[in-house]
């Protein structure tokens, strides 16, 4: 296994009430060509931290970039993502996190 | 229509319960994972493959396990293994009935020591809440089917449902080529793996007790019809369920292929079975199957 972290800078904060959003959202498994993506939300609304276990070894700079356009693209401020990754490709990871950060701002009341 | 076999262990639940009604135990954020896949440098999952909880169905309380048959084949390990087993020792605290979502190979090999001690102790527990008169109910229709030690647990449940894509067995297909052969058993013969492990002819011989098209209200539905089934345990079931599988044995154990077992059953036109529709399966084989008796 690989661990990667990353830290990125954002100004868009996750969206939703959080009274009414779940705390955290998970979408995905841990299977070849997949991977599980949790979101969590942490205190720091002008960041989102990333930490990775990854089985496929030597593609940091490639997480990096897909993550970079995830959080230019998304309302990904104050969120804390965690992944398992069963070695999935980069348009697979990037629909995993839309989808988790879709689930985390969806109001459940 | 949501198909059982596509669908998530979570969409499984969503689809099981009530609207809005399930609670996790020991979710993916307290990240109660293997103690063991990481001394194989092996991916871990948050939530070990197996989300547990509790539910609603149709108003009524239930404690609910589905397991992840993509993480690992849906393998017991430790964490897994210890998950189920908490849940059942709540359902006899709490006197809550319990739905099993099987979706396994069996034991996970990395960690055979405790997969193994863990489907014991599933075991044991299902009993002692069966003892209780508490319903243990399996639902059966995943990508892994349920196999190995599932396929134990499987039978202690009170009820179980199955659908055709659903397979029910202790060894698996692909173990008995590996000791066997070829010859013995062609695990890539998909034909054959299903007329011996399906849904279908599980539930003609009797190993299920009710058949459901491949679908999240359809398991659901059925779900609810087995939470009002009987089911204690106790030395008078016991003796009916020898019974039965005396007369099983009498009856086919001297037949090896499963077209002849339907066709002693009084199936009409038993190669035509696997082709069957849902509705034309069961008005064919609902009155036919071994086991019309209650002895599960």
């Amino acid at each position: 296994m690989e661990k990667l972290s990353f830290q990125f800078q954002t100004n868009r904060a996750a969206g939703g009430d959080k009274t009414k959003t779940p705390k955290n959202a998970i979408v995905g498994v841990v299977a070849s060509g997949n991977l599980e993506v949790l979101i969590e939300r942490s205190p720091t609304p002008g960041e989102c931290s990333f930490e990775i276990a990854t089985a496929a070894h030597g593609f940091g700079a490639v997480w990096e970039a897909v993550l970079s356009d995830f959080v230019s693209r998304n309302t990904a401020g104050g969120l804390r993502i965690s992944i398992n990754d069963g070695g999935a490709r980069p348009d697979t990871v990037a629909l995993r996190l839309a989808q988790a950060v879709r689930l985390i701002e969806e109001d459940k009341a | 229509m949501t198909s059982w076999y596509e669908a998530s262990a979570r969409q499984r639940i969503d689809a099981l319960a009530d609207p809005d009604s399930f609670e996790e135990f020991i979710g993916p954020e307290e990240r109660e994972i293997s103690p063991h896949l990481a001394l194989f440098d092996l991916p871990e999952q948050f939530d070990d493959g197996i989300v547990v909880g509790r539910a609603r169905l149709s108003g009524k309380p239930i404690l609910v396990a589905a397991q992840e048959g993509r993480f690992m084949g849906g393998a017991f390990g430790e964490v897994h293994g210890a998950k189920l087993t908490g849940l059942l020792r709540a359902a006899r605290q709490l006197r809550c009935p319990v739905a099993i979502l099987f979706d396994t190979g069996g034991v996970r090999l990395q960690e055979a020591n405790a997969g193994e001690m863990a489907i014991a102790e599933i075991m044991r527990e299902i009993v002692l809440a069966r003892a209780e008169d508490i319903p243990v109910i399996g639902l059966i229709g995943g990508r892994a089917g349920c196999f190995g030690g599932g396929g134990l647990i499987a039978g202690c449940c009170s009820t179980l449902v199955i659908s055709e894509h659903g397979r029910l067995s202790v060894t698996g297909p692909e173990v008995i080529e590996t000791n066997r052969g070829a010859d013995e058993f062609d695990s890539k013969d998909r034909a054959l793996v299903w007329r011996v492990t399906g849904g279908k002819h599980r539930y003609l011989i009797g190993g299920a007790d009710l058949f459901v098209e491949d679908d999240g209200a359809a398991f659901r539905q059925a779900a609810i019809e087995a939470l009002s089934r009987r089911a204690a345990l106790d030395i008078l079931v016991l003796a009916d369920e020898q019974k039965r599988l005396e007369r099983r044995l009498s009856r086919f154990g001297a037949m090896s292929e499963a077209r002849d077992i339907w066709a002693a059953l009084g199936v009409s036109r038993p190669e035509a079975v696997p082709g069957l529709a849902t509705e034309a399966f069961l008005a064919e084989g609902r009155h036919k199957r071994e086991n019309a008796h209650d002895a599960r």
